[in-house]
């Protein structure tokens, strides 16, 4: 021997031997019953995975999609609501001022009737004052006429004090 | 203040240890004189007979199991128990078979009727036995076989709907670091699955020896994945393998570098070619050097008790021991992973396929 090996640094022909055999047997074994239904199965459920988180994103789509649409909805039918109870009031504000007014008119009407009763009775009253006042001026003067025959000095007094008795209303 | 105290408090405990230690070597110096007829304790040797492939399996005691010698001569194949090569005293002895056969260092050698080796003869000898690190190996496969078939079935059995369960469980995380931290950053997705039984196969020998390696004794003990020759075999297959695969680019770049002056390419040529042979070379070393260091450490540690003779040197020794049995742990993890971590790499730089602009960007390859 040119140089002195250790022993360690030597491998047994034997267990070359063993070990390749060994190997070998593992390697064929192994991949064909242990190493390749592992590694599909574990594919297959990788792949399964992927498709099944596809599925969910596809649907969180779908849904999102339909939330929108329901949001649209519930946006559109809150207009209406709006649009219709705006009306409402606006309907209801004309039936107030509608009564309103008509209440106003029917007031205005009243008191003006009130009022040419009013006028109408005393023009009538006025008028019976005056016919009161001719009659009265008639008895008066009837009176006076009467007197002054007799003294033309108490003739004057008494028409000035028939005079002041009387007091025009 | 108070690491103060817990400082000094260790000084004193050390020191009282180290005098304790010393005195206790000096007591028995007198005794290792008077001992030494019954027959010194030499550390390298017992280290190397614990690291080194031995023909029986010590179990405990006096008991072990005589295990087959299997030879192949000039005179045809030839088999026997080894408990006939050695004597009642556990020396050495002749056997008388075809030839005279005699355990030298622990080889099998033909001797002559001397009892000297006859260097010639024992050239033509050719020794299949089934030593300790060869049935340590069986017991591996047997055990992978056993775990890996049992996980394969719970596919078949259960699908793929339910989640793994028990040994499948266990197997399926190791599978899966091989296929996505291993194989597909270094070969590549579309590839890699026609090499994934190669790597697992070797990842999973490979760890079951270490772990098996790491028992103290039977059915572990044996320095199999330490063992120079089962490195070899699996380097050379990795060698075979990668060279079998690699594409018309691989051999190009190798013999001449494409993008280069011409002169350099011969200066290369034979550089890349000699990295041929030293990828796979440096496999080998790698995890038999990391190994056996383990072995040798966690056993010169337990040594200690018997250079020192004295029982107090196991408060070191083996605390120390099962800190390194951790590390070893690691290690026993660490040198499957990178044996092949680094086959797949050569198998990806093999049959990775090189596209000619990319050339500049890509200096490293």
């Amino acid at each position: 021997m040119l140089l002195e090996i250790n022993p360690l640094v030597l491998p047994d022909i034997g267990l070359v031997f063993w070990n390749t055999i060994a190997f070998l047997v593992l390697l064929i074994v192994l991949g064909k019953f242990a190493w390749k239904p592992m590694l599909k199965a574990i594919n297959e459920r990788e792949s399964g995975i992927e498709e099944a988180l596809l599925k969910a994103d596809k649907m969180k789509a779908e849904i999102t999609a339909m939330q929108n649409e329901n949001e649209a909805l519930l946006a559109k039918a809150r207009e209406e609501r709006a649009t219709i109870i705006k009306e409402a009031k606006e309907a209801s504000e004309k039936m107030v001022n509608e009564a309103k007014d008509k209440a106003k008119s029917e007031y205005e009407r009243i008191i003006s009737d009130a009022q040419a009763a009013i006028a109408q009775q005393k023009n009538a009253a006025m008028v019976d004052v005056k016919n009161q006042v001719g009659a009265l001026v008639i008895n008066v003067a009837e009176k006076v006429l009467r007197k002054e025959l007799s003294n033309k000095a108490d003739q004057e007094s008494y028409i000035k004090q028939i005079a002041e008795e009387v007091k025009l209303n | 203040m108070y690491l103060n105290r817990f400082k000094s408090l260790l000084v004193v405990s050390l020191s009282l240890m180290a005098i304790l230690f010393s005195t206790a070597v000096m007591a028995n110096e007198n005794l290792v004189v008077a001992e030494k007829k019954e027959g010194d304790f030499n550390v390298t040797e017992t280290i190397l007979e614990h690291i080194k492939d031995d023909h029986s399996w010590h179990l405990w005691g006096h008991n072990s199991i005589h295990l087959p010698v299997i030879l192949y001569t000039s005179k045809g194949i030839e088999y026997f128990s080894s408990e006939k090569l050695v004597d009642e005293h556990h020396e050495p002895a002749v056997y008388h078979g075809n030839f005279d056969y005699k355990l030298i260092e622990g080889k099998t050698k033909i001797v002559d009727a001397n009892g000297n080796v006859d260097a010639a003869a024992s050239k033509q000898l050719w020794d299949f036995s089934i030593t300790k690190n060869v049935a340590s190996l069986f017991i591996s496969v047997i055990i992978l076989l056993v775990v890996l078939l049992t996980a394969a079935n719970a596919y078949k059995r259960t699908g793929i709907k339910s989640a793994p369960k028990g040994v499948q469980s266990f197997m399926e995380p190791i599978v899966l670091f091989v296929r996505d931290e291993v194989a597909i950053p270094n070969i590549g997705a579309k590839k890699a699955g026609k090499y994934m039984p190669f790597l697992l196969t070797i990842f999973f020998l490979i760890l079951t020896n270490n772990f098996l390696g790491l028992i103290p004794f039977f059915p572990g003990g044996a320095n199999v994945s330490g063992n120079i020759a089962f490195t070899m075999t699996l380097a050379v297959c990795v060698f075979i393998v990668v060279n079998l695969n690699a594409n018309k680019s691989y051999w190009e770049h190798i013999f001449w570098m494409p993008g280069m002056h011409w002169s350099m390419k011969l200066f290369l040529a034979p550089i890349e070619l000699i990295g041929v042979f030293t990828k796979p070379i440096s496999l080998m070393i790698r995890l038999f050097a990391n190994i056996t260091a383990g072995h040798i450490l966690v056993l010169s540690l337990i040594c200690l008790i018997f250079i020192f003779k004295t029982v107090f040197a196991s408060a070191i020794a083996v605390p120390f021991a099962v800190f390194i049995g951790m590390i070893e742990l690691l290690v026993a993890f660490l040198q499957a992973f990178i044996f092949t971590m680094l086959a797949a790499m050569y198998i990806g730089m093999a049959t990775e396929e090189h596209h000619h602009e990319a050339h500049e960007g890509a200096a490293h390859h």
